[in-house]
């Protein structure tokens, strides 16, 4: 549904966005994840039509961004960072105008509007003038107005910024509910963002992709062993270690924190082999007590700040 | 079509949503009485001295000596007025960010351009049609020509539309209305005293710099003259500003 290929987007000497390349199939939510300036609203604009690429091309819902423009555009609804409002004009008065600008004929956008205005609970502000609307509002009516024409594919930049926790959870849950009948590409830096609402992700840092794939085997992936956290309650914490340590597939144990009896152990073991049943076992007939046992997997925030700070990206 | 059309009738609306539709139409209206006020009493006294035969002109006619003069009048208050109009057509939309809706929606540059040039223009003609109630006195007690009147109009709409073509162009390459302004005003007035040096300048020089200027153009038409030169001239200037206008849309874009 979308496709970006070797997209370069240079600013006099300054390079935003360098050779990033994404594909998001039909019905997918894709997080767009980056620290500040790392060039995921230049990417966006790229998408969307309003900037040109230097190099490289996108594909958008079939048409290619560049060279059909108005075809591309006809399909994409777009929240840019700041929501771009009219601050004289009432949120109904606003949205008509957009309705008309996107091509809604004429007949449909009452319906529309009205739509639009009940999904994202902006229908009580209809008459309000855009300007006098509080932050979480403008966000909404932002998003309203990307909703409008029905498009194949949305684009928003920071779709919850500004809003209080509840609206950021009745935004979330909007945005997947919008999934499976729209293509969604969203950016942000909230992380637990990007694992509720997200299928798959792309963190991009300095103009590049450093990594693209799903929250969950993101958080796998990076380690190159499995690890788990091991709570046990034994009187002699060596016997413990070199009872965790014969369990096969195991390859290190090491002590985390000894409290009295009560000791935590690092278990790592081969990539990809659950070793959790043996350890039970391990620990259970010793006649130990297993208080705890759980793998141990970088958040998503470890992970992001692992590959956004310095020379990382494998 | 539609689409400049909506973008028409959304510049229009905000007009009328600021004060800035009422200020200049009020204000214009004032200006307007006044200089109306003005000629006709300076044409009441021609007409009298005329009657009375003793060192007026020759003959007196109200087209000549009160329509056509009134008309340049208005250009003065063009000067004025229309910056106002334009300066903020392009630069709010800029600094706002309601340029990148324009931008990612399935419209053309141009579409954006004419619409706005159209809103621009559909203002003027309020303003101008304020001035129909001092014309409307002027055919109601006296007898003038229509046929010099209705060109006179056509003559200021086509100057209108050059200064705001011209404003629009201006608004486009800065994000900052007070600086839109400015320059728009000091370049309207550049176009407007362009041929003042004509006279000490050579018979070539002397005729381009003629026709550069914005209101010498307009006198054949206050004068019931349509002469395809002066079309030509106005048309190919709103034509040029508005092509820059694009151009420079687009520029930016290349630039972010």
């Amino acid at each position: 549904m979308i496709e970006v290929q070797h997209l370069t987007k240079r600013y006099g000497p300054t390079i935003a966005v360098d050779d990033v390349s994404f594909r998001v199939e039909k019905g997918e939510i894709l997080g767009f994840l980056g620290p500040n300036g790392a060039g995921k609203t230049t990417t966006m604009r790229v998408l969307t039509g309003y900037v040109p690429p230097s190099e490289g091309r996108a594909v958008v819902a079939g048409y290619d961004i560049f060279d059909q423009p108005i075809e591309a555009k006809r399909r994409i609804g777009y929240l840019p960072e700041t929501p771009p409002l009219y601050p004289e004009m009432t949120v109904g008065d606003y949205l008509l105008f957009v309705s008309k600008i996107k091509g809604v004929p004429r007949a449909d956008r009452k319906a529309r509007v009205a739509e639009a205005m009940e999904r994202t609970r902006v229908a009580d502000m209809a008459g309000r003038h855009c300007g006098k609307l509080s932050k979480g509002y403008r966000q909404r009516v932002g998003l309203a107005q990307a909703l409008l024409h029905n498009p194949e594919v949305l684009i928003l930049d920071e779709p919850t910024a500004g809003l209080d926790p509840k609206q950021i959870i009745e935004t979330r849950q909007l945005i997947k509910h919008l999934g499976g009948d729209h293509t969604i590409i969203l950016s942000t830096h909230i992380l637990p963002e990007v694992s509720q609402t997200c299928g798959r992700v792309v963190i991009i840092n300095k103009g590049r992709v450093v990594a693209v794939d799903t929250p969950e085997n993101l958080t796998a992936r990076l380690r190159g062993s499995e690890t788990m956290y091991v709570q046990v309650d034994a009187p002699v914490a060596g016997d413990v270690r070199a009872a965790l340590q014969a369990v096969p597939g195991v390859t290190e144990v090491s002590v985390a924190d000894t409290r009295g009896n009560v000791a935590n152990y690092e278990v790592n073991s081969e990539s990809g082999r659950d070793v959790r049943r043996e350890l039970a076992s391990a620990i259970v007939s010793h006649g130990w007590g297993l208080l705890e046992l759980r793998p141990l997997r970088m958040s998503l925030e470890e992970i992001f700040l692992h590959l956004t700070t310095e020379d990382v990206a494998q | 079509m539609t689409n400049i059309l909506a973008i028409a009738h959304k510049e229009l609306k905000s007009y009328f949503a600021s004060p800035i539709a009422y200020i200049v139409i009020g204000f214009s209206a004032i200006l307007y009485g006044w200089f109306f006020i003005n000629l006709l009493y300076y044409f009441d006294r021609i007409s009298m001295q005329a009657g009375a035969g003793f060192g007026g002109p020759q003959s007196v006619n109200v087209n000549e000596q009160l329509i056509s003069p009134l008309f340049l009048n208005v250009s003065v208050i063009l000067l004025f007025t229309l910056p106002l109009v334009t300066m903020r057509t392009y630069s709010e939309e800029k600094r706002s960010g309601t340029i990148e809706l324009l931008l990612t929606s399935p419209l053309t540059d141009l579409q954006i351009v004419f619409g706005k040039f159209l809103g621009g223009l559909t203002l003027y003609g309020a303003m101008l049609a304020v001035t129909l109630v001092h014309m409307g006195f002027l055919f109601a007690f006296g007898n003038p020509e229509w046929r010099p009147v209705l060109s006179g109009y056509l003559g200021l709409l086509l100057m209108g539309g050059c200064f705001l073509s011209l404003g629009l162009f201006i608004s486009s390459l800065t994000r900052n209305q007070i600086v839109a302004g400015m320059v728009t005003f000091a370049v309207f007035l550049l176009f407007w005293v362009i041929n003042w040096i004509a006279t000490f300048m050579g018979p070539t020089t002397q005729n381009i710099l003629n026709y550069l200027s914005i209101t010498e153009h307009l006198n054949d038409f206050t004068r019931g003259v349509v002469d395809t030169k002066h079309l030509v001239y106005y048309f190919s200037f709103i034509a040029f500003s508005l092509f820059l206008t694009v151009r420079a849309v687009d520029s930016e874009r290349w630039r972010g």
